[in-house]
């Protein structure tokens, strides 16, 4: 229980320790410690950010899947009105053409009755004439009354 | 285990078990190895307690190197379980100088770990049974042998006198030798009038000196005291065996259950040469 030297000799030893611990020791462990929590805190973070992603991600699919369903209703739709449009054309084009053909089915035939009747005309003005002469062979000199059946052949 | 007249009596051999190996002047002038308390006493200050400095510098050294094992393969990735205990330590003590300590200073945090582990490794030699280190050496020829360094006031007054060094110094240099000598003469008793002012100088001088120096001593001598009276109930319980074989059983059930009682003086009284450390040198840094 004696006081001496051992005193000053416990002194630089705590002190040797202490510096030693100072240098050496703590900044390295302490270090890795602040660099471990913020590795975790960044790790944290970066996994919130990661969920808010997600979420954010989810609702840009609905919005796409949205606007993709609203198109294809909408390209439907106007494939639907082009296909009645279409159609209608059709309608439309084959009747006129129908009307077409009709009208000139109906000239042509005009055109052949008036020829048919003018060649009928023709013949029954020469059958008449035939049967005239016939009946007036002797009474009518053809030259003299050549003047008349013309006339009567015009009005015919 | 001990020299003959010693180990005779209970009183000798509780002697023998407190006395430390020193190293110092003989009566006859050579250097050497003191026998028995009286030349021990005889060599005054310049001697030196070879079993104190060997044990607490040996656990020094397991300290600082065990710690720098971890220290150097420090990582922040996935720590190994030697790592994880050092950080777990190092956190603890971190904790500790958060709370304790409202100034920035590098030093605090390896000071109170250093302090902490090391008077923690000292008390823990306190469990070692007191006859095995002791017998052993005496073997092989050593005459005493005190393993608990803490239990050696040179010991704890070495590292109180070193924080009290400590505060000293940051006293000084955070508040100014001013700032410091009005700390220690202008307080408790501060009145406004001038003269009173004066006059209450040096009693408030003597309170604060008091005050002062009694933070050294009483730190150092509650380590040493706690550790002091535990390594005597050890020593007395250790007679025990020597009596009677129903009393060496009984000896060894209250050795038992003493060690883990001590367990908690040992842990507590490191924790709070630590902490007290701490708020020391936190009153050291803090202005008035």
């Amino acid at each position: 229980m004696n006081i001496n030297l051992t005193l000053i000799g416990q002194s630089i030893a705590f002190i040797f320790f202490v510096w030693f611990c100072l240098k050496f020791i703590w900044p390295p462990v302490f270090n890795a410690l602040e660099q471990r929590r913020k590795t975790i805190a960044d790790g944290l973070a970066a996994g919130e950010e990661g969920v808010k992603k997600l979420e954010d991600a989810k609702q840009r699919y609905d919005e796409l899947v949205n606007e993709g369903k609203e198109k294809v209703a909408e390209i439907i739709s106007q494939g639907q009105k082009r296909h009645d449009e279409i159609v209608e054309e059709a309608k439309e084009n084959a009747k006129e053409e129908a009307e077409r053909i009709i009208a000139s089915a109906h000239a042509e035939i005009e055109q052949e009755k008036r020829q048919a009747r003018d060649a009928l005309r023709e013949k029954v003005a020469i059958l008449v004439i035939t049967g005239a002469e016939q009946i007036l062979q002797r009474e009518v000199d053809q030259k003299t009354h050549q003047e008349v059946l013309d006339k009567v052949s015009a009005s015919l | 285990m001990a020299s003959e007249q010693d180990a005779l009596t209970a009183s000798g051999y509780i002697k023998h078990h407190l006395q430390n190996l020193t190293y110092g002047k003989l009566p006859d002038g050579n250097w050497g190895i003191a026998h028995g308390a009286e030349e021990a006493k005889q060599m005054g200050f310049w001697a030196i307690h070879l079993d104190t400095m060997f044990f607490s510098i040996t656990l020094g050294l397991l300290f600082i190197i065990t710690f720098r094992m971890a220290a150097r393969r420090a990582t922040a990735g996935v720590p190994g379980a030697w790592q994880n205990f050092v950080e777990w330590v190092i956190d603890f003590i971190e904790s500790l100088v958060q709370d304790g300590f409202s100034g920035k200073n590098k030093l605090i945090g390896p000071l109170a770990l250093t302090l902490f582990v090391w008077i923690l490794l000292q008390n823990l030699m306190d469990l070692v049974p007191v006859d095995w280190v002791p017998h052993l050496a005496a073997m092989m020829g050593i005459p005493y042998l005190k393993i608990v360094p803490s239990t050696d006031p040179n010991a704890t007054f070495g590292l109180s006198l070193s924080v009290f060094a400590l505060v000293l110094f940051y006293s000084i240099k955070i508040k100014g030798i001013g700032g410091f000598a009005g700390e220690l003469s202008l307080q408790p008793f501060s009145p406004n009038n001038i003269a009173l002012k004066i006059l209450f100088i040096p009693v408030n001088f003597l309170l604060e000196f008091v005050n002062l120096v009694a933070k050294p001593v009483s730190h150092s001598l509650r380590l040493f005291g706690n550790l002091y009276a535990g390594e005597m109930i050890f020593i007395l319980i250790a007679i025990m065996y020597s009596a009677h074989i129903s009393l060496g059983i009984f000896g060894g059930f209250l050795q038992l259950g003493w060690a883990i009682f001590h367990v908690l003086i040992v842990l507590l009284q490191a924790f709070i040469f630590a902490v007290l450390t701490i708020v020391y040198l936190d009153m050291a840094h803090q202005h008035h």
